[in-house]
């Protein structure tokens, strides 16, 4: 996973709560073996719809996905953070976030941030009047930045320090070898194993 | 101290702790299936890794299998590829499959606890979100992502932040008619789609304890349904019963052992929890949803509801979006609501129990012109069992088709897809938009009252029939 420090780009005011995987990416893009190439099925069902954010000229090429609350409810495709990154969004803001996609999201190295929501509201304000508004998101810091305004966002600890060293965390993981063997070797004799 | 059951479940299985970061826990039992997959063995082949527990890892195909002509190749050549890459991997890294076709494949939350995999106290993980279902048995049950099931095959852990504990108390009796379905539905609709957010939920109660462990299945597997981490019930009597003489359940001089240990996870009498839901059931009737998500529901003796009805801006968007997508108008009566289709099936109703429960509203009766049934089995050993018993020959004579097991049309992955425009009543657990097809539009029900809704070709219980 590449280092995430902080980030300068554009951003697409998503004014919408309740945003679903399935929207997100849907299901007939999940039959794919590879770990890229999913841009196309990034919203591929509204992306039909002339008028949805995503088609409009002024945001084209934006990095940062400002979104309604209980982004990316429903399923656990890893896919959905995957589609956003090769759309090329590298943060997504939200007032909250479904556990599994933000979770993934950390894995993956999308920038997954917490704002309250009249700060959303703030930074839709800001980016609808003008669409061409850099937005910064500095993780260091733990803030994000459009032009005057700034405002403080929530991650976790440990997904910030992950993110900030762009660890691998199965080999961070790997370094309890010991311990992991030691707890196998307790395991109660019931429980299933399949030989 | 005095904890709760998931407090308990998730002490047992803490590896290493650090102060501030996340606990990593060890995975007892992880099932795999082919979607959630290719990238995580390709991503164990770049960095030279094994699979440390090929013995407590299982795989099966049900997303993307198709539920007819399943012995001949997959016709859909990226779902084939699909399948095949899961089967190359599997043999690659020495882990179990249950193929299309096997005596053992179904969907991966009902073959779990039909071998008596899924036993209490375990950690269970697997890349689909409805892995809570394993939750009835008072196991600890999530949903993962891609590099989660890299890393669990990797290392046979997850490094995972604690959440807070919820107590689901459902007090009173569930009227007659009135399942498991209904009562989870219920649910989500009164703490809204992020209600769980953050959550380990306990569900308890008098209405928990008397549901059989299939509805026990039904309502911890919809605890994502309203963004709960995991969702889990007590063991008690009817658990032991289910899970003894299961293949892999314990055996011997084991089960005794075994049995006391599950005994003790109960939550400790004045236990803590960081927040408590309450609910009558003996007020709850059947309910089903009107809406995008599956908290946008009303009791079917209700109307669809207008976006004037919520107070939240988000939600108020939310509604008018729904309704124009739903293509209802609010007032409408939900009793008015005609279907095109009907899907009994998947890892939420697709037991034994609930095929008994639909067959026994069809028997004798047909489904409405204009109007299809697809009953998919959740897994093949339900199909035999059902055969077994007839069901199959009711739905066929009641006008259904009777499929192989699989997910089917809960997400069209596979040919079982709704049509642009067309409208089903699915006992399914998500009515996103396009979910069963792009287009198409669905409401969630039991499985009683989809087997009503197929006679009279719209929205019904069972209790219309007789009228």
């Amino acid at each position: 996973m590449e280092k995430f420090i902080s980030h300068t780009g554009t951003a697409v005011p998503f004014r919408q709560s309740n945003v679903d995987t399935d929207q997100i990416i849907p299901s007939e893009y999940l039959k794919r073996i590879t770990r890229n190439g999913f841009e196309d099925g990034l919203f591929a069902a509204w992306r039909t719809e002339e008028n949805f954010v995503l088609n409009k000229e002024e945001y084209k090429g934006a990095s940062i996905l400002i979104a309604g609350p209980n982004f990316g409810i429903g399923s656990s495709r890893e896919h959905a953070v995957w589609a956003l990154q090769d759309y090329g969004f590298a943060v997504v803001i939200s007032p909250s976030f479904a556990d599994i996609f933000r979770g993934n999201a950390g894995n993956a190295g999308l920038v997954a941030i917490v704002v309250d929501h009249e700060a959303v509201e703030k930074l839709w304000d800001i980016v609808e009047d003008n669409p061409t508004t850099p937005v910064t998101v500095d993780l260091e810091a733990r803030t994000v930045s459009a032009g005057e305004f700034i405002v403080t966002f929530q991650i976790d600890d440990h997904t910030r320090a992950r993110l900030l060293e762009g660890q691998d965390e199965i080999a961070l993981t790997l370094a309890h070898a010991k311990e992991i063997d030691a707890y196998e070797s307790a395991r109660p004799s019931w429980r299933p194993l399949i030989s | 101290m005095t904890r709760t059951l998931a407090q308990k479940v998730w002490d047992q299985h803490i590896i290493a702790h650090e102060s501030d970061g996340p606990d990593l826990l060890h995975i007892d039992f992880h099932l795999i299936h082919e979607v959630s997959t290719p990238q995580a063995f390709d991503g164990l082949r770049l960095a030279g890794r094994k699979v440390r527990r090929p013995d407590l890892t299982l795989a099966t195909e049900d997303h993307n299998v198709p539920t007819l002509n399943i012995t001949a190749p997959i016709a859909d050549p990226i779902s084939r590829l699909q399948i095949e890459a899961l089967r190359k991997n599997v043999e690659e890294f020495g882990i179990k499959i249950f193929k299309l076709g096997d005596a053992g494949q179904g969907i991966v939350h009902i073959i779990g606890p039909e071998l008596g995999i899924t036993q209490p106290g375990m950690t269970i993980v697997c890349g689909d979100s409805h892995t809570a279902t394993h939750g009835a048995f008072g196991a600890l049950a999530f949903g993962i992502g891609t590099s989660q099931v890299e890393h669990v095959l990797a290392t046979q852990t997850l490094p995972q932040a604690k959440p807070k504990m919820m107590a689901v108390t459902v007090n009173g009796s569930l009227p007659h008619g009135v399942t498991a379905k209904d009562l989870v539905l219920n649910l989500i609709a009164h703490a809204g789609i992020g209600g769980g957010q953050g959550y380990i939920v306990e569900y308890r109660g008098q209405a928990i304890e008397e549901l059989s462990m299939e509805g026990r299945m039904t309502v911890c597997n919809m605890s994502i349904e309203w963004g709960a981490k995991a969702g889990l019930i007590a063991p008690d009597q009817k658990t032991f019963d289910y899970l003894e003489g299961r293949k892999f359940a314990p055996q011997g001089d084991d089960w005794p052992l075994a049995v006391e240990s599950w005994k003790a996870l109960a939550t400790d009498e004045g236990a803590v929890y960081d927040k408590e839901i309450i609910l009558d059931a003996s007020t709850m009737s059947p309910f089903v949803t009107w809406g995008t998500n599956p908290g946008q529901g009303v009791p079917l003796s209700g109307v669809v509801p207008s976006p004037n009805d919520f107070t939240d801006e988000g939600e108020q968007q939310a509604a008018l979006k729904a309704l124009a997508y739903m293509d209802l108008t609010a007032g409408e009566p939900m009793r008015d609501i005609e279907v095109d289709a009907v899907f009994i099936g998947s890892c939420t109703n697709g037991r034994l129990e609930d095929l008994r429960a639909a067959a026994a509203i069809l028997e004798g009766r047909h489904i409405a012109a204009n109007t299809r049934l697809l009953v998919v089995p959740g897994s093949v050993r339900v199909r035999l069992e059902a055969e077994s018993e007839g069901l199959d020959k009711v739905f066929i004579a009641a006008g259904g088709e009777w499929r192989g097991a699989g997910c089917s049309m809960c997400l069209g992955m596979n040919p079982d897809q709704l049509a642009p425009g067309e409208r089903c009543a699915s006992t399914s657990n998500r009515n996103f938009e396009g979910r069963q097809g792009q287009g198409g539009r669905t409401h969630l029900v039991s499985p009683a009252v989809a087997a009503a809704t197929a006679v009279m070709g719209r929205l019904a219980a069972p209790a219309d029939l007789a009228r």
